[in-house]
């Protein structure tokens, strides 16, 4: 089963990198483009073939490791 | 005081921690690497500076997870002292010794010069030997130093005393919330601060402002 998990800076947590990429654009003359927020995106490979288990065990990843949930938040996304 | 110094693949101020320690203890630190299951008996353990594991993930994670820290906390929970400078900070709070986060300076820049900060907190065994609210010029040398924690626990740790250095006005460097430079653990034995006190000890080197830290813990320790 693979899995990829999306980590990013909670709401309210001030980005600077984000700003930064949003200033850039803004100079590309991409004028449209408002609040950007940058993010990291994790792939595994698991060798679990439980849905319920892996989600488990990745939830477990992410709270002890993968984010820091002090600034953090975290999305897992499964695919067979 | 018998001293220990963590060596992590890429941290570069181990040395700078263990010649500091030595010039004032008189005695050479133990040098622990990071799969050491065991420390050796001391009474302070120093996390210092650098860049340990490549700060993948985000710095100190890694670290954090190392076989070392496990015996550290243990150290930590039995009231031993930890000093964590830089890296060692971001470390502690990816240990959760200490609470808050430390991420990218506001300005995305690298910052590295001497920063004037104040003594806030003086009843602990690191700061003792200075002054309440005496002025210090320790060097800061970093990218992700600005200290990130929710409000409740920001005021948690004005409330209890646990904000013992902060930046003195105008010279935040990082975006730091509240100017917060260092902070003290709940039992007051574990110090996590961005600036780099071992890099002041010795006049020739530009300063003795950091000798107090280690009065102080000789005092305490010893």
């Amino acid at each position: 089963m693979k899995a990829r998990v999306f980590v990013t800076l909670k709401n309210g947590v001030l980005d600077p990198q984000g700003k930064a990429i949003g200033h850039a654009l803004n100079g590309l003359g991409f004028g449209a483009v408002g609040e950007v927020r940058q993010g990291k995106v994790i792939d595994l490979e698991l060798s679990e073939t439980n849905e319920t288990k892996a989600r488990a065990a990745l939830k477990d990843m992410c709270e002890k490791l993968l984010a820091n949930t002090v600034i953090e938040k975290y999305e897992i996304e499964l695919k067979a | 005081m018998k001293s220990a110094v963590i060596v992590f693949p890429a941290s570069n101020c181990d040395r700078d921690a263990a010649v500091a320690l030595e010039q004032m203890t008189g005695k050479k630190p133990h040098m622990i690497w990071h799969q050491d299951t065991e420390l050796p008996e001391v009474d302070l353990v120093v996390l210092p500076g650098g860049f340990s594991y490549g700060d993948y993930l985000r710095c100190g994670a890694m670290a954090s997870q190392s076989a070392v820290m496990r015996a550290v906390k243990a150290h930590a929970d039995k009231g031993g002292a930890v000093l964590g400078i830089c890296n060692g900070f971001q470390v502690l709070t990816e240990t959760h010794l200490l609470p808050g986060a430390l991420m990218r300076n506001a300005d995305l820049k690298f910052v590295c010069r001497p920063v004037t900060m104040n003594v806030e907190e003086t009843q602990n065994v690191f700061t003792r030997r200075y002054a309440n609210g005496q002025v210090v010029t320790f060097p800061v040398a970093h990218g992700e130093g600005n200290y990130y924690a929710d409000e409740e626990t920001l005021n948690r740790l004005e409330g209890e005393g646990r904000v013992v250095f902060r930046y003195a006005a105008g010279q935040n460097p990082n975006g730091s919330s509240r100017n917060i430079a260092g902070i003290l653990s709940e039992k007051r034995n574990v110090l996590g601060l961005m600036p780099h006190p071992e890099r002041v000890v010795d006049p020739l080197l530009g300063g003795t402002d950091g000798r107090g830290m280690f009065e102080s813990l000789i005092e305490t320790l010893s």
